[in-house]
């Protein structure tokens, strides 16, 4: 198997119109993702995560006004793809997208086994029976019992259905997942049992997962390497183990000890301020007028400067050590 | 400040809850009664003047129908609700109103729970109207004074702005500045920073507890977040089903925990750490029973790893004291 990157992103921005002008929601972002890994896509509501992902496969709004940059697959540009061949090729027999809240999203007239069932049918033209069949061995992948394949979703817990949501992904057995917060309507207990649902088919199918989410500790139930977004930008790219013990950009520190912890006394200091707007954002770093480290330097915008071969991180502290 | 006027002896429990239950009528057709949903089902505990606490538990455990039990906004099925010496449950119309000014409520939803078409001058000067303080300077005064204390300063560029001109934590600085106007004893913060970007919470919570100091009052919380509060309180009581299955000071309740619940609970929380990725989770399965139908004995026990069969499904356990100040629902302390 190739060890190069599975999926490649360059330069990825996408802009919504809306009544008050153009909002840059996702500016200049660019990471890869390597076979059976996890890359954890962090940061606060309206950072442009979610649009990250919906750019990606190319699953947009009506008021996006334009989309631009790379995003290859094994080498080839799904932004330069032609629809039917997206379509075709791609979603759902390459990549799937669990989107944010899809648990909710399921027909409540179709009983879910069907429902799972369906992406074989459409994608790959199987029989039914074949079809039910593959979507019970995933059931059983994702720790729900084979008789719930004739539920209707209200005869679902909300754990359940976000499982069953999670199958509907994985039936046609993916290469790349995209999860848009996929535990965070869920309760405590739940959202440790998807996580440990998400770390073995990860080691069982060796599948590559982009997850996206605000949730700091939830995020490294999975990561590899975490991409910290801020304000429609990519502000650090690290190693797990780099992230979570020695974080490098000031908003990563200044994140890391806002997480409130269970088995620490220290109590956890909010960062003051609140993120810029995306309509009219600052010319310099986004960051810096939160910035405790903030120097003249900041008015300009940083470039990602890279501390290692896979570790980037976009502030004018690290113009030294690292190359742009 | 102004009226918190200690009426009884401060070694007296503010509030004491004896064998509250809470059960709302389910109904079919609106006429053929179904069943009960036990939403608080035997609940019993005593907060004391000046403590904070935090109602921990997942959704559906009852914890928020508590919490409106205790605001006198549902009538309780069974049991005595006794504040300050005083049981809620013969309080007549007027001292019930009386009651409400002494107990303050801070909502989830910081933007629903305030009037779009009130100004914040209208929102805070509403409470003072309602219960009699007719001078309008004196009105003016409060106002002034509570919105310096929620820190939203100066007063003067907020008061003729409306909800939707602020943003989520100034909204939650209004629902409590709201919540304390009228001197209430305690106050009851239905999981209040949930709606909330997580930048602010902690500034939220560090306001509350700041302010729970200064006024020695008794402040509990309402939320499913045993991470955060845990930096917030000094006892934690631990909900499954509509009862209380453990309760204790936080320290003890983090270092020993007892119930087998509790254990599970801290067992699934993760704290930031690369290992995490690494490792499962002991979690058990299944899901919390429905509150229509609940399990007899142990509402925990179709999902304990440590159930005892023969005991846990047919008894309920009451509440054991395996140590000193730490009380947990669970036969294994029998």
């Amino acid at each position: 198997m190739a060890d190069g990157p599975l999926l490649e992103v360059q330069d990825l921005r996408l802009a919504y119109r809306t009544s008050r002008g153009l909002v840059q929601a996702v500016d200049g972002v660019g990471f890869d993702l390597r076979r059976n890994e996890a890359l954890v896509a962090l940061g606060e509501s309206g950072c442009g995560k979610s649009s990250l992902a919906k750019a990606l496969l190319r699953v947009l709004p009506r008021n996006v006004e334009r989309v631009s940059g790379q995003v290859r697959l094994d080498g080839e540009d799904l932004l330069a793809l032609p629809k039917e061949r997206l379509r075709a090729e791609v979603r759902w027999v390459r990549i799937a997208l669990v989107m944010q809240a899809s648990m909710n999203a399921l027909n409540p007239v179709v009983r879910v086994g069907e429902q799972v069932a369906e992406p074989l049918r459409t994608h790959r033209g199987w029989s039914r029976v074949h079809a039910m069949e593959q979507a019970a061995k995933t059931f059983e992948l994702v720790g729900v019992a084979t008789d719930f394949l004739q539920r209707y979703p209200f005869e679902l817990s909300g754990g359940m259905r976000q499982r069953v949501v999670l199958a509907m992904a994985l039936v046609t057995e993916p290469e790349v997942v995209i999860l848009d917060e996929p535990t965070s309507a869920l309760d405590v207990l739940t959202q440790a049992g998807i996580m440990n649902v998400l770390k073995r088919i990860k080691t069982e199918l060796g599948t590559s997962f982009l997850l996206i989410t605000h949730d700091v500790a939830t995020s490294s139930e999975i990561a590899d390497r975490v991409a910290l977004m801020y304000a429609g930008q990519l502000v650090e790219l690290s190693s797990a183990a780099e992230f979570f013990s020695v974080p490098a950009h000031p908003y990563a520190r200044m994140l890391m000890a806002s997480v409130p912890r269970l088995r620490e006394g220290e109590r956890p200091q909010h960062i003051p301020g609140q993120p810029p707007s995306l309509l009219t954002p600052p010319s310099g770093c986004r960051f810096a007028a939160r910035c405790p480290e903030r120097f003249e330097r900041c008015a300009e915008d940083p470039p990602a400067f890279a501390l290692s071969e896979r570790r980037r991180v976009r502030c004018w502290l690290y113009e030294r050590e690292g190359e742009a | 400040m102004t009226q918190a006027v200690a009426n009884v002896q401060s070694n007296d429990p503010l509030l004491a809850v004896e064998g509250l239950r809470t059960w709302f009528e389910l109904r079919q057709w609106g006429f053929l009664r179904v069943g009960w949903v036990r939403a608080v089902d035997g609940v019993s505990f005593e907060l004391v003047r000046g403590e904070a606490v935090a109602f921990v538990g997942e959704s559906g455990c009852g914890k928020s129908s508590l919490a409106r039990t205790l605001l006198a906004l549902h009538r309780p099925t069974a049991g005595s609700v006794v504040f300050e010496g005083r049981d809620m449950g013969a309080l007549e119309k007027a001292s019930l109103k009386d009651y409400r000014a002494r107990v303050g409520y801070v909502q989830q939803d910081p933007y629903g729970a305030l009037p779009p078409f009130m100004n914040v001058r209208r929102l805070l000067a509403e409470p003072l109207i309602v219960h009699g303080v007719t001078d309008p300077a004196e009105r003016e005064r409060r106002i002034r004074a509570v919105l310096e204390e929620v820190r939203l300063t100066p007063p003067e560029e907020l008061l003729y702005k409306f909800p939707h001109m602020l943003s989520g934590g100034q909204q939650q600085r209004i629902v409590i500045a709201r919540a304390l106007i009228l001197a209430p004893h305690m106050v009851i913060a239905d999981e209040p920073v949930s709606m909330l970007d997580a930048s602010v919470r902690v500034e939220i919570l560090s306001l509350l507890r700041r302010i729970q100091q200064e006024r020695e009052l008794t402040l509990a919380f309402i939320t499913h977040d045993l991470a955060t509060v845990r930096h917030f309180a000094e006892r934690i009581f631990v909900m499954y089903a509509g009862r209380i299955v453990e309760q204790a000071r936080v320290d003890d309740l983090l270092d020993q925990p007892q119930h087998p619940y509790t254990q599970a609970l801290l067992t699934a929380i993760a704290d930031p750490d690369a290992d995490n990725a690494r490792r499962a989770r002991q979690v058990p399965g299944g899901e919390p029973p429905s509150l229509l139908n609940p399990p007899a004995g142990c509402r925990f026990h179709p999902r304990c790893p440590r159930v005892m069969p023969g005991r846990c499904d047919v008894d309920e356990p009451p509440l054991f004291e395996p140590r000193p100040g730490q009380r947990s629902a669970c036969w294994l302390h029998a």
